[in-house]
């Protein structure tokens, strides 16, 4: 259970994750990207840290939405149309809520993957941030009934285990794919930013 | 007119080509949104949104790009917009910038434009 105040809480923790990896994610954009990864998310997530104080009585939908519309107009990569719409459409199911349950986790997770898929043109296996996303949330829905602990300690192995294996893809999406065959072996900065934000959600829980 | 929006990563990127395609069709309705505000690489949300508004037509508006977040940007923005018939065309961002420029200038339609536009694409060269 989270209610505006906890996801406020975590917010700043994703942002102070975010500030803290700016460097190291940018170093994964570098050879398969345009090196902006971790700079762009990092404005990205100080802007949204800015709106937080302005949004301690909205429910948890207006909340995420507008951490996602700010995510959109200030990350300047396309983390921020990707990150937008997984934020924009968690909210959809956040809608009028003042707090959210696991389940309610489980089916904005999956709204948000959805809407990455469809703003990307996207799907497993290319070396994108959904090579964590997916398989996080299949982690935790094949845990159903067990405790939220195991639940997010599930989602977020298997977003890291993700991480991982795309050093094994080859990118055919996003500024990587023109590299072909040389973005083997690179880790994902979109897959490890993910699990970067999805750890503060499970470290919450576990 | 059908409106013309050039959106890059940079802002040098989408002005040149505005420059280009106006010196062939002076009097086309053409945008450029490049680059981020703060003059750094990107695509910026706000500034796609302020070019496509300036050059909103009931003929409707072309958007040109060149990668990535300019695509999914510019769907954002198109999500966010009502009312204006906006379409991403499939082409070479210079070529096709002069191309929809001369297009709208002597009062093609909207899918007249994305056609021309393509077939910039698929013309060689040499």
């Amino acid at each position: 259970m989270a209610n505006t105040a906890d996801l406020i809480a975590m917010l700043k923790e994703m942002n102070d994750i975010i500030q803290e990896n700016k460097d190291f994610l940018t170093e994964l954009d570098m050879p398969i990207g345009d090196s902006d990864h971790g700079i762009n998310l990092a404005r990205g997530f100080q802007a949204v840290v800015e709106k937080l104080p302005g949004l301690a009585d909205k429910d948890v939908g207006t909340l995420l939405k507008t951490v996602g519309m700010t995510l959109v107009s200030t990350v300047g990569g396309a983390s921020g149309p990707l990150y937008g719409t997984a934020f924009m459409k968690a909210a959809v199911v956040a809608n009028g809520k003042d707090q959210v349950t696991l389940e309610d986790f489980l089916s904005m997770l999956s709204a948000a993957v959805e809407g990455v898929k469809l703003r990307g043109k996207s799907t497993t296996g290319e070396q994108t941030m959904l090579d964590a996303m997916v398989p996080a949330l299949e982690a935790m829905q094949a845990k159903a009934g067990a405790s939220s602990s195991e639940v997010w300690a599930a989602g977020l192995a298997a977003a890291q285990e993700g991480v991982e294996k795309t050093k094994d893809m080859i990118a055919t999406k996003g500024r990587a794919s023109y590299l072909g065959e040389r973005s083997l072996g690179h880790q994902d900065p979109g897959a490890t930013s993910f699990t970067l934000l999805f750890s503060v959600l499970a470290k919450h829980y576990t | 007119m059908v409106g013309i929006v050039i959106v890059s990563h940079s802002q040098k990127v989408a002005e040149g080509a505005r420059e280009l395609a106006l010196q062939m069709a002076a009097n086309a309705p053409v945008a450029a949104a490049g680059g981020l505000p703060d003059g750094g690489i990107g695509t910026d949300f706000e500034r796609i949104l302020e070019a496509v508004q300036s050059v909103s037509f009931p003929e409707g508006v072309v958007v040109l790009f060149d990668m990535g977040s300019a695509i999914m940007t510019t769907e954002m923005v198109i999500d966010a917009l009502d009312g204006v018939e906006i379409r991403l065309a499939d082409g070479p961002l210079v070529e096709g910038a002069i191309v929809a420029a001369v297009s709208s200038a002597m009062g093609m339609d909207l899918e007249g434009i994305l056609a021309a536009i393509r077939n910039a694409g698929e013309s060689h060269k040499l």
